[in-house]
């Protein structure tokens, strides 16, 4: 089960592409926390791509391609922007970072998802490619 | 997101419904959170028992906003978090930051 979107670099894109994974998850019987968390994680990748990736550019593109294959869903966020290095990202729950008001957004992806991997996409922005094990009961493929 | 703002003695409720996202909803949250300051509240209470979701521009705004109140000599304070709410600020140890309360009649003394 597959589904690939190219979305304009706006935030309400975010809305178009929880609701298409929310459709997968339907189809493939996957819901509750597990469905909640993952959107968080593709909520985060997202408004990185906009925010940080194309600096609120509407013009650019943001290509989500979503997997579901056995137990897992694969979810990749490409962006068109310069990339970045993530090692260089602090963690926000060190005492200087708690109280700023950004920095959060990469540690709840990995937090809430198995893997995340960032590499250079095709055209020379951020790929983000993030995976989850999904539970047993909820599997239709 | 819709929100619903009210007075308990001299505690602003700002009780809030539906999504803390960017742009639905962070940008509401600051101005709303603001407005009470620069309108003179000194005890601000925000109630997210309606909020479904929640993301990293939302906790940064309310993180700011608890910034901005603690420099005015402000309290913001929150109640009624869902346990999802409430497992966000766990894993970035944000609970440790925020006084959060299960009801609002104990939020609301604890203001003194």
């Amino acid at each position: 089960m597959w589904a690939t979107l190219s979305l304009e670099s706006r935030f309400e894109s975010t809305e178009i592409a929880e609701r298409a994974l929310v459709d997968l998850f339907g189809e493939a019987g996957v819901g509750g926390d597990e469905e909640y968390w993952i959107l968080t994680a593709l909520r985060e990748a997202i408004a990185n791509a906009i925010r940080h990736g194309h600096y609120g550019r509407p013009e650019e593109s943001v290509r989500v391609d979503y997997r579901i294959k056995a137990d897992r869903v694969s979810i990749t966020v490409v962006d068109q922007g310069n990339g970045f290095d993530p090692a260089v990202i602090p963690d926000p729950r060190d005492a200087e970072n708690l109280l700023k008001p950004c920095g959060r957004g990469i540690f709840y992806m990995r937090r809430f998802m198995d893997e995340v991997a960032f590499r250079r996409g095709p055209g020379g922005g951020t790929m983000v490619c993030m995976n989850r094990k999904l539970t047993p009961r909820s599997i239709k493929e | 997101m819709k929100q619903q703002i009210r007075d308990a003695g001299d505690v602003r409720i700002i009780s809030l419904s539906g999504k803390i996202t960017i742009g639905a909803g962070d940008v509401m949250l600051r101005e709303l959170i603001n407005e009470s300051l620069e309108a003179g509240s000194t005890k601000v209470l925000l109630d997210l028992g309606g909020i479904t979701a929640i993301d990293s521009s939302g906790i940064g705004e309310m993180v700011a906003s608890y910034t901005s109140a603690k420099n005015r000599g402000a309290q913001l304070k929150l109640v009624n978090l869902s346990k999802k709410i409430n497992d966000i600020l766990q894993v970035t140890q944000l609970i440790t930051v925020f006084d959060v309360f299960d009801n609002e009649a104990e939020a609301v003394q604890s203001f003194g």
